[in-house]
């Protein structure tokens, strides 16, 4: 019986590792990557999924191994009266802080990519999350956010270019939201109070989800938004259809 | 020797009580930490139980969205028609996660075994301040009543998630329907940090004055080293929770804005006062948060130690390594808190430097798990259901521990955080790992306890079911979360991207179903083996430290002898005896000189 337990504890690597390889078949991995700095997040975390999956089954197979030997149905030998080991204790110490110290420094280049360069822009746009949407304003004719000219959408539509980066403004009317674009490789939470930028450079077209990854209240769940991504002459001629159809809207308005 | 003294002096305190004892002051206001301890114990099972059938419900809907809830739906969400309303789903994994971390995993650490073997471990006759002892399980008591209370009040419990972010947490209009809810979850929260306090500061103490002549620092058993930096833990970072706590009370009821920044308004309610900010109560929050994750992982630990090198048959590998490891998670463990809060706005530069530290807390981590590996590696191991469970924790620790470095890494953290992939970490770390010590400890400790053994098989076949199903519910949510699928979402097959993990969901789902269903197994084992299990003597286990030298169960004043220590916890198969075991208080054999 001993035994039957040493294999129950064998299992935990081969199932893990054996999930993580069959999940891409039933497409249960990474959504499509459309950005082009997506590619550093996912190389990221496949280069961490190999150091931690190495040492996952080093040592899982270590437990498996000792738990074999050294039961006492099975082992004639009595047990070794140590109390440990100095060299090996400062090996184990220094190997993985000097693993831990390599990931935190090579890291650190995509996340200030991702947060700290801003490009020196006009903003594309304006986003703003409030319960249970995304807003979006972009520029008019002359170009500059918040003049009388603005597209304004409450639709949950958002259009964006492919092809060129992409400057957002995004904040929030009410409470915590997190405006989150898996295909992107992008979250950032939007706070009341306060403007955050965020940036990418989409390589190809497309519609996707946009999804609230902060608890928002009840209606969570469905604060839902779609982005779709064109070329910059589709979404010219997007942006001017949707400004023509908003004057005439605030014409036919007045006009009343 | 002013620790002879201390003794002393609470033997006879104790003796005091023992005559007093009718059965209000023996079993319900009792100041004999062990029965305070099984007060703890009894108290958090059974909050163990609510926690998990909330956990069912929030499965339930992941699985079968909006559809009726099977037996509990009718009676609970009549008016829905026995479906879960989206604002009910908010509340179910709020209340699921506010229970099990303040009314399960601290309390049952900390309190029940913190409080019934700290005086036994240390050789000492109760704790420093009982009365104070007393006080600490009867200040759960408001908690429990203020947390259990909020679902029944106009509005239902908090649903503003177990971290509670303003604004809405503070704004009653972000959340309409709801009302004081969320004000009597932050007064339970209060009431449970008080009786924290009011344990650490007991625990310190116990630990620094009473200890038995010969008893050392390090000659503590894990468990007591463990229990020590928990306590100093608690009693440097409570403080911050409870004024942020008042502060965010203060928010909701007296109109100040501490969390609220000016004009902020939701469904066209009168906009706040404000001048002040959300991140606040972030950085406050998890300033105590943070910690507490390794409050409620680190005794689970010491317990571990202590039963992996009880069945090893073998001194524990690395005794002081492992002691320096616990004090350099506990002093990392302070300066951690940012990394909740990569994507929170927070400035990128600090949050580069949280990293750094993140990353660096990996390593005490590491090399507990290979001391636990060096302790097994040439023992002569008993696979009872105790060593099983400090096993299987060991085994899984590994992967929560390692999944942590995934979060970690910043740009990686900007795809997961708020996915399933946290909710997988957390998942291993608390419930594979701190739930699994906690039950190896119940079946290790339990003929102390009670006297009486714990039946085996049905220990090991509750073993074996919780095992397997844990690993099936939670290990798929790793794979969840690389597809970004989020956390706290009553439908998340609205969208798209999600679509097609529907049917693993279901399967995860029966598997939590089978997991608390095992319980019954153990619940059944429990209470029939406290009756009718075979009895057990001082020590079943052939351990060393002081509590199995101590009668099943210890009386009043614990030991009937003064306990003299003589060496460490650990000597199993020494050279110097006969026998696989060597209890600490056991004289050595007479040879000349002194060691």
């Amino acid at each position: 019986m001993n035994r039957f337990w040493c294999i129950v504890f064998l299992l935990v690597p081969i199932m893990g590792v054996a999930t993580f390889a069959v999940a891409p078949y039933y497409n249960i991995w990474f959504p499509r990557d459309v950005s082009t700095h997506g590619i550093t997040i996912d190389n990221l975390f496949m280069f961490i999924l190999w150091i931690t999956g190495i040492v996952f089954i080093a040592t899982e197979w270590a437990l498996f191994q000792f738990t074999w030997k050294y039961n006492a149905a099975h082992n004639p030998e009595p047990a070794k009266f140590s109390h440990g080991e100095h060299t090996l204790e400062v090996v184990w110490t220094i190997v993985p802080a000097a693993i831990l110290l390599f990931i935190a420094i090579y890291q650190m280049d995509a996340f200030a990519a991702a947060k700290m360069r801003k490009p020196n822009m006009q903003p594309t746009a304006e986003i703003t999350g409030r319960q249970f949407n995304w807003d979006v304003r972009y520029p008019g004719p002359d170009k500059e956010l918040h003049t009388l000219d603005d597209i304004v959408r409450y639709d949950g539509n958002i259009h964006m270019p492919m092809g060129e980066d992409v400057l957002l403004v995004i904040k929030s009317q009410d409470v915590l939201h997190s405006f989150f674009l898996p295909n992107l490789r992008l979250k950032q939470d939007v706070i009341p109070g306060m403007e955050q930028a965020m940036w990418f450079h989409a390589k190809d077209t497309g519609r996707f989800d946009i999804v609230c990854a902060e608890l928002c209240g009840w209606g969570h769940y469905k604060m839902k938004a779609r982005l779709t991504l064109q070329t910059r002459a589709d979404f010219d001629q997007w942006l001017a259809e949707t400004y023509q159809a908003e004057q005439a809207m605030t014409t036919a308005k007045v006009g009343q | 020797m002013s620790t002879v003294t201390a003794d002393t002096h609470a033997h006879e305190h104790a003796d005091e009580h023992a005559h007093a004892g009718g059965f209000l002051s023996t079993y319900v206001f009792s100041l004999d930490h062990k029965i305070i301890g099984l007060q703890f114990l009894f108290s958090t099972l059974l909050w163990f139980v609510v926690g998990g059938l909330l956990a069912l419900a929030v499965r339930w809907q992941l699985a079968y969205p909006w559809s009726d809830m099977p037996i509990f739906g009718k009676l609970l969400f009549a008016a829905e028609g026995g479906q879960i309303a989206p604002e009910f789903y908010t509340v179910l994994f709020t209340m699921h996660a506010t229970v099990m971390i303040f009314l399960v995993i601290i309390p049952i650490l900390a309190g029940a075994f913190g409080n019934y073997l700290i005086p036994l471990m240390i050789g000492a006759d109760d704790m420093a301040f009982p009365t104070l002892n007393m006080l600490s399980y009867w200040f759960m008591w408001p908690a429990f009543l203020a947390f259990g209370a909020s679902f029944f009040v106009e509005g239902g419990a908090a649903g503003a998630g177990w971290t509670s972010y303003p604004p809405l947490s503070v704004l009653n209009s972000a959340s309409p329907g709801s009302l004081n809810g969320q004000t009597l979850w932050l007064i339970g929260l209060l009431c449970v940090g008080v009786s924290s306090m009011m344990g650490s500061v007991n625990y310190l103490t116990t630990i620094i004055q009473m200890r038995a002549p010969g008893m050392t620092m390090f000659r503590l058993p894990m468990t007591i080293w463990a229990m020590f930096i928990t306590a100093v833990l608690q009693a440097f970072a409570l403080p911050v929770l409870t004024a942020a706590g008042v502060m965010q009370i203060a928010d909701r009821e007296l109109g100040t804005g501490f969390f609220l920044p000016e004009g902020v308004a939701a469904n066209n309610a009168l906009p706040a006062a404000g001048g002040g900010h959300p991140i606040l109560w972030q950085h406050l929050f998890w300033f105590y948060s943070h910690p507490a994750v390794y409050i409620m992982i680190l005794p689970a630990m010491g317990m571990v130690s202590d039963i992996i090198a009880c069945f090893s048959r073998k001194p524990l590998f690395g005794y002081k390594p492992m002691v320096y490891s616990i004090s350099g998670i506990a002093g990392l463990g302070f300066i951690v808190w940012g990394h909740h809060m990569f994507v929170s706005g927070m400035n990128p530069m600090l949050g580069m430097t949280f990293m750094v530290t993140t990353m660096f807390i990996a390593l005490p981590s590491a090399i507990k798990t290979f001391n636990w590996l060096g302790t097994v590696w040439g023992g002569r191991i008993q696979f009872t259901t105790a060593m099983l469970f400090a096993l299987s924790f060991v085994s899984m620790f590994i992967i929560g521990g390692l999944s942590g470095i995934f979060m970690a890494a910043t740009p990686v953290d900007i795809f997961i955080h708020d996915t399933y992939f946290i909710v997988a970490h957390f998942h291993y770390v608390l419930f594979a790992g701190t739930a699994m010590a906690v039950w190896g400890a119940i079946y290790f400790w339990f003929p102390k306890m009670f006297g009486r053994m714990m039946n085996e098989f049905w220990g090991k076949v509750h073993f074996f079911f919780t095992f397997v199903f844990l690993n099936c519910t939670f290990y798929p949510m790793h794979i969840l979360g690389i597809v970004g699928f989020p956390r706290r979402l009553a439908d998340p097959y609205h969208y798209e991207t999600f679509r097609h993990l529907l049917p693993l969901n279901q399967f995860m789902t029966w598997c939590a179903i089978g997991m608390v269903a095992t319980q019954i197994i153990f619940a059944i084992n429990f209470f029939s083996s406290m009756f009718f299990g075979k009895k057990a003597g001082r020590n079943p286990w052939h351990a060393n430290s002081l509590e199995w030298m101590a009668p099943s169960p210890p009386g009043h004043g614990n030991f009937d002898f003064q306990p003299i220590v003589y060496r460490g916890p650990y000597e199993y198969a020494s050279p110097e005896v006969e026998t696989d075991y060597y209890p600490q208080t056991q004289p050595p054999p007479e040879k000349q000189g002194d060691d």
